[in-house]
C-alpha cells in the first residue's frame, strides 16, 4: 500500500514537472503575479472603483468600462449609428449626425476628454472628436448620451481634438490633413499643396453652466499636419501645445516624403493673446457652412442648425501667438504634466523623448532666442525650450501620462513597452512590457493637474496570440497595470470595442451619484408625446399616419391598428410611461428598413416606416421588461392603396365578432 | 490512500492548468514568483501560415546567422517582429567578416549590449523603402537616431560610401536590403 502511494507521489510529481516543462508558456504574456487576479477581482454586486472612458476608434462610438475589473459597461453612440439604441434611424437623433455634407452614419472617435474645474476632473461632460468627418461632440455624463455635436470648417482630419483647457473654457480641434480653405477653391493641383494647403487649428468655447459649444474663434497656420495637443495648465494656462508632423509639406507618400527633416515642431499657442486680438477685432470674418446639432433632453429630439460665418485670426500676421519649437522626428504626443511646466513631445521616429520648460520657452520667447522662422512663423532654438532628453527610452515613443509624483509613463509602439521615468531627472525607473504594439495610455486624472495614479492603462493595437483567434479581425485590447508601488504591475487584460486610442478614467465618485434614473413624464414636450394611454390617438394627414403610442409593462396603446393603405408613411411616436430606473421598453415592426427604437423611461421616440407591401405586420417590444414581456405586441394592418378600411386603433377593445366565435 | 489520491488530482489538474495559462496564470499557481519569465513578445506568436516579418526572413537565410545572433543579443527581436514598418539594412556573414577580427566576439558580450544595440539600431529606419525610392543625396534617420547617407553609383544604392545592397527581399513588416558591408554609427560625441 505504502508503495504504491509512494510510487503515485513521484508519479504525480513528475507528471506535473514534465507537463509544465511541455507546455511552459512561450511568451511573457504569462509573466503575472499571482495576486493579480485579486486586484482586478470585483465581487459579483459590488461596483467598481473608476470610470474608464474609451474612445472607439473606427466604431465611432464611445465605450465606458469599469476599472479594475475591465467589466463593459456601456457603449455611447456618438458618430455613428446605433441601431440598437435607435441612435441615428429615429427622428428625433437623425439631426444628431446632421453636417454640411448631410446625414453622416458613421466616424471614426480618437479621444476623450472630460471636462474639468481648476484642472480637476469635474464629471460633468466627456468630449469626444471624430477624425474623419470634423467635429467635437459633448456627452452629457448624468445620462451618458451625447447632447452636441459641432462640426469643423477649414478642417480634414480633425486629430488634435477634443482636448480642454483646465476650466472647460475651450475645446480645441486642430486639423490632421491640412486643405485648402473652405472659402477658396479647392479644385487646384493636389502637388501645390505648398501655396494651398492651410492648417486650422479650432477653439470651441464651451458654456459654463449648459456646456453648449461655439467656435469663438480659429487660427490660420502653415500647411503642416496637426496630431495631438494638450493644454498648458497651472503657470501655464493660457496656452495650448499642438505636435506637428510632415513640416516638409508633402503630399504623397508620406510614410518616407514626411520623415525627411530631423525635427518637426510642437507648436505652442498663447491662447489668451488670441483672445486679445479676437476682443480687439483683429480676427477675419469668413464664410464657411458647418453643422451645429443639440439634443435637448426635455422635448427628446434632437435640431440641426447649419452655420455660416467664424473667425479667423492668422498666425503669420499676429506675430505673438503660435511658435513653434522643433521637436525630434514627427512628433505624435504632446503631454503637458501636472505643474504645467513640462511639455513632453514623443517623436514616433526618435531615439529620444525631448522634454521641454515652458519657464524657458517663455524665456526663449522674451529673449527673442529664435533659429529663424517657419512660413512666417518664429522657430524658437530647440536648446533654449529644452528641459532635457530621455536618452534611450526605448523605439518608437507616443504618448505620456503623469502619476502626480514627478513621474511620466510614456508608450512605445515598436519596443511594445511602457516606460516608467522621472520628470526632473530624465532617468528610466522602470519597463513594463505590453502584448503588443501600445499606442495610447491612461491613467485616472493623467493629464489633469490632479492625476489619481492607482493604475495605467496601455491600449495595444495588435493582440495576435492573446485571446482565442476569432478569424482575421482580432480585437485590440487594454491592458491594466497597477502602479501604486515604484514597479508596474500588469494585473488584467481585456479586449475593446472598436480600436481604442485616447481614453480618461476617473474616480467613480464623481459621476456615480449624478447618474439619471428616468425621464420625468410632466416634462416631455415632445410635440408627439403621449402622457396617458387615453391622450393615444391616431391621426392621419394625406399618405402621413402619426401613430400617438404607449408603453407600459406589458403592452403598446393602441396594439391593433387598421386602416393603414399602401404607400403610407406610419410615423410611431411610441412615449415609454414608467416612471421607473431600469425600464426601457423597445419597439420594433416586421419589414421596418431602419432599425428598432429603444425608448427611456418618460421618453418619445419616433419610428418612420412605409407601408410597401399588403398585409399583417405585428409589434413588439424589443426589450425584456417584465414576465409578460413576450405578450407585448401588436398588429398593424396594410390594406391597398385607395382600400375603404377605416382608420381604427384600439388596445383591448378589438374582440372577435359573436357570429364567428358561434363557428365550430 | 484517498489522500494521495488527491494529490494525484492536483498534479493532474495543475499540468492541464498548466497547459493553459497563457491568459490565466495567476489562478493556476499559488507562489508569488511570475509564473513565467521567458522574454520577449510578438515574436513568439505561432503562426506558420502568415507572411514573414523582417526577423523571419533574416533568420531563414544562411547568409544572416550572424546578424540574426546579434539581433538575439541585443534584444530586438521582439521590436523587429512588431508591426514596422521597417527598412532593415542586413550585412551577410561576409560583411561581418570583413570587420577587424574580434570585433563581432567582442560586440556579443553582455557589457557591450548598448554599443551592439547602437550598430543595430543604426541598421534600421521606419518606413518600407523600396531600393527603387532611395535618391543620390537623401539622408534616412535610423532608428538609433543617427543619419545615413545615401548615394547612387552605377545603378546600384550605396550607404555612407561604404556598404552596397545587394538584394532586397520584401517581408510581411517592412523590407530588407541585403548589403555587403556593415555600418558603423558616428562616434559619439
Amino acid at each position: 500500500m505504502k508503495k504504491i502511494t509512494l510510487s503515485m507521489t513521484v508519479t504525480s510529481i513528475l507528471l506535473m514537472f514534465l507537463l509544465l516543462q511541455s507546455c511552459k508558456p512561450k511568451n511573457a504574456g504569462s509573466a503575472v503575479n499571482s495576486d493579480a487576479a485579486s486586484k482586478a477581482y470585483v465581487p459579483p454586486g459590488k461596483y467598481d472603483e473608476f470610470y474608464n472612458f474609451v474612445s472607439g476608434g473606427f466604431s465611432g462610438q464611445m465605450s465606458v468600462y469599469g476599472l479594475p475589473s475591465g467589466r463593459l459597461l456601456s457603449v455611447i453612440p456618438i458618430f455613428s449609428v446605433d441601431p440598437e439604441k435607435g441612435y441615428g434611424y429615429s427622428e428625433e437623433t437623425k439631426p444628431m449626425l446632421n453636417t454640411s455634407h448631410g446625414f453622416v452614419p458613421w466616424d471614426d472617435q480618437h479621444h476623450t476628454e472630460l471636462s474639468q474645474t481648476n484642472g480637476e476632473i469635474d464629471g460633468r461632460w466627456i468630449f469626444a472628436n471624430a477624425n474623419n468627418t470634423p467635429r467635437v461632440a459633448r456627452v452629457d455624463l448624468t445620462t451618458f448620451r451625447t447632447r452636441e455635436i459641432i462640426e469643423l470648417p477649414n478642417s480634414a482630419g480633425n486629430h488634435s481634438s477634443p482636448f480642454i483647457t483646465e476650466n472647460t473654457e475651450y475645446v480645441v480641434a486642430g486639423t490632421r490633413f491640412s486643405v485648402p480653405p473652405d472659402d477658396a477653391n479647392g479644385d487646384v493641383p493636389i502637388n501645390t499643396y505648398k501655396q494651398n494647403f492651410k492648417g486650422y487649428i479650432s477653439f470651441i468655447s464651451v458654456g459654463k453652466e449648459d456646456g453648449k459649444m461655439d467656435i469663438a474663434f480659429q487660427i490660420k497656420c502653415p500647411g503642416i499636419n496637426f496630431d495631438l495637443s494638450h493644454a498648458g495648465k497651472g503657470k501655464s494656462h493660457g496656452w495650448f501645445f499642438f505636435s506637428c508632423y510632415n513640416t516638409e509639406q508633402a503630399n504623397t507618400l508620406l510614410e518616407v516624403n514626411a520623415s525627411q527633416r530631423d525635427k518637426d515642431f510642437i507648436m505652442a499657442v498663447n491662447w489668451k493673446k488670441a483672445e486679445e486680438y479676437l476682443r480687439a477685432g483683429k480676427g477675419r470674418k469668413q464664410m464657411v457652412k458647418y453643422a451645429h446639432n443639440v439634443y435637448d433632453e426635455k422635448n427628446h429630439t434632437a435640431s440641426s442648425e447649419i452655420r455660416t460665418e467664424i473667425t479667423v485670426l492668422d498666425a503669420k500676421e499676429l506675430k505673438d501667438i503660435c511658435y513653434f519649437i522643433p521637436c525630434p522626428k514627427s512628433p505624435h504626443g504632446c503631454d503637458v504634466d501636472p505643474t504645467g511646466e513640462y511639455i513632453v513631445g514623443s517623436g514616433k521616429l526618435a531615439a529620444l523623448v525631448p522634454v521641454f520648460s515652458f519657464d524657458k520657452i517663455q524665456k526663449a520667447i522674451a529673449d527673442k532666442a529664435y533659429e529663424g522662422d517657419y512660413d512666417g512663423i518664429p522657430v524658437i532654438k530647440y536648446e533654449a525650450a529644452l528641459h532635457g532628453e530621455v536618452k534611450k527610452p526605448g523605439l518608437g515613443p507616443l504618448h505620456t501620462e503623469f502619476d502626480g509624483k514627478g513621474n511620466a509613463y510614456t508608450t512605445f509602439f515598436v519596443s511594445s513597452e511602457v516606460v516608467k521615468w522621472n520628470l526632473e531627472s530624465l532617468k528610466v525607473l522602470d519597463r513594463a512590457p505590453t502584448y503588443y504594439s501600445v499606442g495610447h495610455l491612461c491613467i485616472p486624472g493623467g493629464d489633469t493637474r490632479k492625476p489619481n495614479a492607482k493604475y495605467l492603462i496601455a491600449y495595444n493595437k495588435i493582440t495576435k496570440d492573446r485571446y482565442l483567434p476569432t478569424g482575421p479581425e482580432l480585437s485590440q485590447s487594454a491592458q491594466l497595470y497597477d502602479i501604486s508601488g515604484d514597479k508596474m504591475q500588469l494585473i488584467l487584460d481585456f479586449p475593446t470595442i472598436g480600436e481604442p486610442h485616447y481614453a480618461q478614467a476617473v474616480a467613480a465618485d464623481v459621476i456615480k451619484n449624478k447618474s439619471v434614473k428616468f425621464f420625468k413624464i410632466e416634462e416631455n414636450t415632445n410635440p408627439y408625446v403621449s402622457k396617458s394611454e387615453d391622450a393615444t390617438k391616431v391621426v392621419r394627414e394625406g399618405n402621413k399616419v402619426h401613430v400617438y403610442m404607449t408603453c407600459i409593462r406589458s403592452h403598446f396603446s393602441p396594439d391593433n391598428i387598421e386602416g393603414i393603405k399602401a404607400g403610407d408613411e406610419v410615423y410611431f411616436h411610441v412615449t415609454n410611461l414608467e416612471q421607473d430606473w431600469d425600464v426601457p421598453h423597445g419597439f420594433a415592426i416586421k419589414g421596418a428598413n431602419n432599425a428598432e427604437l429603444l425608448i427611456m423611461p418618460g421618453e418619445t421616440q419616433t419610428l418612420k416606416w412605409v407601408a410597401e407591401k399588403i398585409g399583417m405586420f405585428p409589434f413588439y417590444c424589443t426589450d425584456f421588461c417584465s414576465a409578460l414581456h413576450q405578450e407585448m405586441s401588436g398588429y398593424l394592418r396594410v390594406s391597398p392603396a385607395g382600400s375603404n378600411v377605416p382608420l381604427l386603433f384600439s388596445t383591448g377593445k378589438n374582440q372577435p365578432k359573436v357570429d364567428s366565435i358561434a363557428v365550430k | 490512500m484517498r489522500k494521495y489520491f488527491i494529490i494525484f488530482s492536483i498534479a493532474i489538474a495543475g499540468t492541464l492548468l498548466s497547459c493553459n495559462n497563457n491568459e490565466t496564470a495567476a489562478t493556476a499557481t499559488k507562489t508569488d514568483a511570475p509564473v513565467a519569465t521567458a522574454p520577449g513578445g510578438q515574436e513568439n506568436v505561432q503562426d506558420d501560415v502568415s507572411a514573414k516579418d523582417v526577423v523571419k526572413v533574416a533568420a531563414s537565410s544562411k547568409d544572416h546567422t550572424t546578424l540574426v545572433a546579434a539581433l538575439k543579443q541585443a534584444d530586438l527581436v521582439t521590436s523587429l517582429s512588431n508591426a514596422g514598418p521597417f527598412t532593415v539594412f542586413a550585412p551577410t556573414n561576409a560583411a561581418f567578416e570583413k570587420l577587424p577580427a574580434g570585433t563581432v566576439e567582442g560586440l556579443m558580450k553582455n557589457d557591450k549590449k548598448e554599443d551592439l544595440q547602437n550598430i543595430l539600431q543604426y541598421h534600421v529606419t521606419l518606413a518600407a523603402m523600396k531600393a527603387e525610392t532611395f535618391k543620390d543625396g537623401q539622408v534616412l534617420g535610423m532608428v538609433n537616431g543617427d543619419n545615413v547617407m545615401v548615394s547612387i553609383k552605377d545603378g546600384k544604392v550605396v550607404l555612407n560610401n561604404s556598404a552596397t545592397i545587394i538584394a532586397s527581399i520584401p517581408a510581411s513588416n517592412g523590407i530588407i536590403h541585403v548589403i555587403d558591408g556593415v555600418l558603423l554609427p558616428p562616434a559619439k560625441k
